[in-house]
């Protein structure tokens, strides 16, 4: 019998020994060598552990990164856990992930030189409850993108704050399978951004006080282009009034400040149940790819969008593109709240079920100068787009955030 | 020259390998599945880091990659009786339990050179593993900092320019990231017809173990000797070494479409009129990475001459600019005539 019992707990003792998947919390508290003690501990890391950030304020150096599948990084909450790159001497971002099934919550990211969190060709990756924040308020000198996936299948962006962009606060490039919500975006150039992606849900978020609330935009020269299926319904968007700080040259720099909701050059784009309002120069504008490219895979125009039951209020007042203004007066004063740029003429025209004048600026031509309009009324109705499915994504990460 | 050698290596005159002296090299240590805390555990050096074991081959490359000025030093360790083969494309396929061994320092005013780290590519059962270690101040061994570090170092330029920067060791993951294609670690500089062997018996040996493809490898342009190549092709030599590693379709940067592993033209993958894309305030106000005929208004000279860590490419390893390459592309770039066919 003793016999026994001993070999049972010999047997019990190598199992945990052996295993590799026995999953382990490894502990990372702030104060001296902060980065050396938290690079190596996201380097040690195996599948399965926990790398608990404690409360306070890491004080980094360098961008850190992780590179290992299944590790959850949590921390002690938004406003406890504070990443602080303010000293950063090197890397493009805060913090990158390139492993997949990935999970990241419960801390914040301040004052990163690039990037707040990257995570590349990482799938499965979920952003839960986290902070990145350029501390300053808008600037020119802040980082491009806060939460930043790409090249990644099944993206869950849940309950996160990104503040002060120069870019796009929340930006997901040429990724599939996206789900963006219950999350804010404010004092960024771009609030949320779909770029050159497949399959994307935009919902219950708040974008306010951006140049633009939410962007979804497909550009040229770019190994996936072609963005469509994207649904974006129940957001809050409103008072995107704050002047595009982007640096010059890239596509940010180019969206009007007053914008709400903007889709461009992609198609099946489905715009429903949010609340727009405060912008000036639209709630919501449908435009094509209107520079000159020589990429000829590249589809410019916007094709089959899609809006209905929003909730609109004012809008236009200060349209902020180039002509804006003299459209404005001549039609006493102001634009309606949503307009078309009129990119590849009647059969492109997106479906208005809203409740709300509309304007084409009747720019069929992509290359036109956008001060050569030709802006008329567009009549509501036509045909209403078959609804896209929702976003299903893969049960395991949904399970995270529950 | 080169081929006369690898003929000549082919008909016997192999076993010209340095003779075996020294402390041995721990094929343990490289084939474990560890990550062993200090370099002597694997016996490349004798005591210092200026002192190989005799059974690693030295070489460089006729297009390094800029990394702060430093001197490096290369060597590669072949397990015994081992062969290897030269792919179609150049690259060196080693063999199971090969390490690949860079030391990085800098040359004191006295002639000295300080090595500051030494970084190994050991090829185990598993793949490529990538390890960093730190020489200690008393030169006696080096640890490894799989967390990297900066070290503050000082120095003086080709030149004569002296500067003071905080040199950055890369983490284990930033070593990946130069060293990854499609995510899996792979070495980078072991390209057969761009290695240069510390001498001809060396080369001869090595080819001699080595089987090489039925086509015909050839150097690229040297991208600092214009006698090597036309300006294009020494612009094209340097961004393949400098920046290639990250922009290929399967490398870090693989979303930006920005691509430097092959010929460069008059097409926005070579940076050609193409509009920044996740660059941020990385742009500094410019439209194209390569506008033609105006390097200063080009992203590419913008994003070189940069220190600032949102900024500056490539974005690891680099705490000061290169001046002499930052000058050979801007040459490149001002020698460029616009095609005119997407002026806006």
């Amino acid at each position: 019998m003793r016999v026994h019992i001993k070999s049972i707990a010999a047997a019990t003792l190598l199992a945990a020994i052996s295993s590799p998947l026995a999953a382990k919390t490894i502990s990372v508290e702030a104060g001296e060598g902060a980065q050396e003690r938290l690079q190596e501990a996201l380097i040690l890391a195996e599948p399965g552990d926990v790398i608990a950030i404690g409360a306070g304020r890491f004080e980094l150096t360098d961008g850190l990164s992780l590179d290992v599948d299944k590790v959850t990084v949590k921390g002690a909450g938004v406003t406890k856990t504070i990443l602080d790159f303010t000293g950063q001497l090197g890397a493009g971002e805060g913090l990158l992930i390139t492993s997949d099934d990935v999970v990241l919550r419960e801390f914040g990211v301040e004052n990163t030189k690039g990037d707040g969190i990257k995570s590349k060709g990482a799938d499965r990756i979920v952003y839960h409850k986290l902070r990145v924040e350029w501390t300053g308020g808008p600037k020119a000198t802040n980082g491009a993108y806060g939460i930043y996936p790409v090249e990644s299948s099944d993206v869950l962006i849940d309950s996160v704050l990104v503040r002060g962009a120069s870019d796009a606060g929340i930006y997901v490039g040429q990724s599939r399978n996206i789900v963006v919500r219950n999350s804010v975006a404010v004092e960024n150039v771009a609030g949320i951004e779909i770029e050159n992606s497949f399959d994307a849900d935009v919902h219950d978020n708040i974008a306010t006080k951006n140049t633009g609330g939410i962007l979804i935009f497909d550009l040229p020269d770019l190994p996936q282009k072609g963005g469509h299926n994207i649904r974006v319904f129940s957001n809050i968007v409103v008072d995107n009034m704050t002047p595009n700080f982007a640096p010059k040259g890239n596509i940010v720099a180019s969206v009007p400040t007053g914008t709400g909701v903007m889709v461009m050059a992609n198609h099946n784009v489905q715009i429903f149940d949010n609340v727009l309002g405060e912008n000036g120069t639209a709630n919501v504008m449908i435009v094509g790819y209107r520079q000159k490219t020589d990429d000829a895979d590249y589809q410019p125009l916007t094709k089959n969008v899609g809006m209905w039951e929003n909730q609109h209020m004012r809008a236009g007042w200060a349209p902020e593109f180039p002509g804006g203004k003299e459209i404005a007066s001549a039609l006493g004063g102001g634009l309606p709240p949503i307009f078309w740029d009129g990119a590849g003429g009647a059969e492109y025209a997106p479906y208005i079920g809203d409740n709300a004048p509309a304007l084409s600026l009747g720019l069929t031509d992509i290359s036109a100068a956008l001060t050569s309009a030709n802006p008329a009324q567009m009549e509501p109705g036509g045909k209403k787009p078959t609804s896209l499915p929702a976003i299903k994504l893969p049960e395991s990460m949904e399970a995270v955030v529950r | 020259m080169r081929f006369l050698l690898f003929a000549v290596a082919c008909l016997g005159f192999a076993a010209m390998l340095p003779a075996s002296s020294g402390p041995a090299v721990s094929s343990k240590a490289i084939l474990d599945d560890r990550m062993p805390r200090q370099l002597s555990a694997f016996g490349f050096f004798n005591g210092a880091a200026d002192r190989p074991a005799s059974a690693l081959i030295g070489y460089s490359l006729r297009n390094p990659l800029f990394s702060d000025y430093a001197e490096k030093q290369r060597f590669i360790y072949l397990p015994e009786n081992s062969r290897l083969s030269v792919a179609p494309s150049g690259k060196v396929n080693f063999p199971v339990g090969s390490a690949l061994i860079k030391s990085f320092g800098y040359r004191h005013d006295n002639g000295h050179l300080n090595i500051v780290e030494t970084r190994l590519l050991l090829l185990r059962k598993s793949g490529w593993i990538a390890l960093p270690y730190v020489w200690r101040e008393d030169g006696s061994d080096a640890d490894l900092k799989v967390g990297g570090k900066r070290i503050p170092v000082s120095f003086t330029t080709p030149r004569g320019k002296r500067l003071v920067i905080s040199y950055g060791v890369p983490n284990k993951n930033q070593c990946k990231q130069c060293h990854s294609s499609k995510n899996q670690l792979e070495p980078i500089g072991p390209v057969w017809p761009d290695m240069i062997f510390d001498s001809e018996a060396t080369e001869a040996a090595f080819a001699a173990r080595a089987s090489f493809p039925r086509n015909g490898l050839y150097a690229s342009a040297q991208w600092d000797d214009p006698a090597s190549g036309r300006l294009e092709d020494r612009a094209e030599a340097y961004l393949a070494a400098n920046c290639a590693h990250c922009h290929r379709p399967t490398g870090s940067a693989s979303n930006s479409g920005l691509f430097y592993d092959g010929s460069l033209g008059r097409y926005a993958a070579s940076g050609y009129k193409k509009r920044p894309v996740a660059a941020g305030r990385g742009s500094g106000g410019h439209d194209f990475v390569v506008d033609p005929g105006h390097p200063e208004k080009s992203i590419l000279i913008h994003r070189m001459k940069s220190l600032d860590p949102g900024v500056a490419m490539p974005e690891l390893g680099r705490s000061t600019v290169h001046q002499e390459g930052t000058e050979l592309l801007e040459e490149w770039i001002r020698s460029m005539v616009d095609a005119g066919t997407d002026a806006n």
